[in-house]
């Protein structure tokens, strides 16, 4: 199989005026690939995300999605390139319910979302449950369900997720990247995932980027990364 | 005393339209503007000074509403890129720098002087010179309003509003342009509390700075807190009931600056009340708040439920 590059970052640098967060990072992610980005708090993993995602306007670099450079795109033209953000910490509209949240995901498609609809009911049958319910009123992992459906509604090409295990239960988070990868398997969307979970990320990646300090670390297959005994010392915590 | 009461009436039509209006940016886009009643005064001098120059009240009305309307997207602009507590500091500012002009542009304002003899608005050829005609007038504008913000925040707008509310990222990341969004709001706000100004001045025939001042602001959004925030028939039901509550102190015979003082404490012991018992308003949404227990307020215990454990089993 030739791999398709999907995403391109060359030599990204990002402030959060006056500090420069990121230093010249460099990354890649081919056309169905699960990529991980690893590193301790303050290596500006989160701010990668937001940068592909055009939620960050002080840098340089060159950002290449589907071989166009999108560094100058704002995030509501990024979504309709086929790229979606599912932002830190179960980011749903907590006074509506599960239905409007999804139909927010659609809106701007034009036309007729039952199908999608259908489609997350399937994926995620406890939303189909709960549809009626205010998403202020779910489960941490519930929430984090609508998040991601709601991402899934434009049928994206790549998706960005921003922690999506935070606060949850060892059994959700296993469910929620169960997901991901069978969506990744059955759909091929391809998903940029920052983890402060290193051991469950990096069993599921194809392929994993380290970040420190706003720097490129280390990089490589994720399951290599895995056993990498320099990652273990600092990430896995010791004789993991 | 039937002139009287036509009066309060038409006062709570008035702030039922300022209500609205504020509601529609804190309430429901959770944009803080504590500016408001500039709008409120700029639309109340437009009307003011149009119709004092010869042009008809209803092109006056329109025109307060533009012209309102345009200063809520020109502080927009620079200002709706900020958050929360931020927004509100703006925007404070805005409505002080507006009350300044109008007192200190005597060359069109005439400053702390006023504007007297603004002359009744007439319609058709149907005068709104008495309190009754002008009672009907204004209930139809807050009718009309009621139903077009009614209308927009139950729209795809409205929800898209209430998304930036609750989440802006999550709006964003949804491919949103929030800044447009909150900039149309903002705009449409201001509107309707320029249509308001208007109401007011003709009303009155006299209008001064020390109208607009940010205790107004205030009141009105005591109005929407005490309704509350988000919710169209909360924001009616609270500008009727802080109308309607300070006014039996003046069958009381009490000095004037007394009176003046007890009627802020009314509206701040109301709020602190509010914010103790009901703090999302009289109707506000609940899904996120807990609801407030009123056995738990008078000290009754909860009917027992028995729970199935091992030790009653």
């Amino acid at each position: 199989m030739v791999e398709k590059r999907l995403l391109d970052i060359r030599n990204l640098d990002s402030w959060y005026w006056p500090i420069q967060i990121l230093h010249g990072v460099n990354m890649h992610l081919n056309e169905g690939e699960i990529v991980s980005i690893i590193g301790p708090n303050g290596a500006g993993k989160s701010t990668v995300l937001k940068n592909i995602f055009g939620l960050i306007s002080k840098r340089k670099g060159h950002i290449f999605y589907k071989g166009k450079n999108i560094i100058k795109d704002k995030a509501s033209d990024i979504v309709k390139k086929g790229i979606t953000f599912v932002p830190q910490g179960r980011s749903v509209f907590p006074s509506m319910t599960v239905r409007e949240n999804l139909e927010l995901g659609a809106y701007i498609k034009k036309g007729d979302i039952e199908a999608e609809m259908k489609e997350i009911f399937r994926k995620f049958p406890r939303l189909k449950e709960r549809q009626s319910q205010k998403a202020g009123l779910l489960s941490g992992g519930e929430q984090q369900m609508v998040a991601i459906g709601r991402a899934l509604m434009l049928r994206p090409k790549l998706m960005l997720l921003d922690e999506p295990s935070l606060g949850l239960s060892p059994q959700i988070k296993k469910m929620i990247f169960e997901k991901v990868v069978d969506i990744n398997k059955n759909e091929g969307i391809s998903f940029m995932i920052v983890e402060q979970n290193a051991k469950i990320s990096l069993s599921l990646s194809d392929r994993a980027y380290v970040l420190e300090l706003g720097r490129n670390k280390l990089d490589g297959p994720g399951k290599q990364l895995l056993k990498d005994p320099k990652i273990q010392s600092i990430y896995l915590g010791g004789g993991v | 005393m039937y002139d009287y009461l036509l009066h309060i009436a038409v006062l709570c039509g008035i702030y039922v339209v300022l209500s609205i209006s504020l509601n529609l940016a804190v309430g429901f886009t959770g944009l803080f503007n504590i500016g408001h009643a500039a709008f409120y005064g700029i639309g109340a001098y437009t009307s003011a000074l149009l119709t004092l120059a010869g042009v008809p009240w209803w092109i006056a009305l329109i025109a307060s509403a533009i012209m309102a309307g345009l200063f809520g997207f020109m502080v927009g602009v620079p200002c709706l890129r900020l958050r929360g507590d931020y927004l509100a500091i703006a925007t404070l500012g805005f409505g002080e720098i507006i009350r300044a002009v109008m007192k200190n542009w005597t060359g069109l304002t005439r400053g702390p002087l006023g504007l007297p003899g603004i002359p009744k608005p007439s319609l058709f050829g149907v005068q709104f010179a008495s309190i009754d005609m002008y009672l009907l007038l204004v209930v139809v504008v807050a009718i009309i309003t009621v139903v077009i913000v009614n209308r927009l925040v139950k729209s795809p707008f409205g929800r898209v509003l209430k998304s930036i509310r609750e989440d802006e990222i999550a709006a964003k990341s949804l491919g949103k342009n929030v800044v447009k969004y909150k900039l149309q709001a903002l705009t449409l706000s201001a509107m309707f509390a320029g249509v308001a100004g208007s109401l007011y001045a003709h009303y009155i025939t006299f209008i001064d700075p020390s109208t607009f001042t940010l205790m107004e602001t205030v009141l009105m959004l005591c109005m929407v807190v005490l309704g509350g925030a988000g919710s169209i028939i909360g924001s009616v039901v609270g500008a009727i009931i802080l109308v309607i509550l300070p006014e039996p102190l003046r069958f009381i015979s009490l000095p004037s600056s007394a009176a003046a003082a007890l009627r802020q404490m009314i509206y701040s012991v109301s709020l602190i009340l509010m914010m103790i018992f009901r703090p999302q308003g009289i109707f506000g949404e609940t899904s996120t708040t807990k609801k407030f227990d009123l056995r738990k307020l008078l000290g009754m215990k909860k009917p027992k439920i028995k729970l199935r454990t091992k030790k009653n089993a």
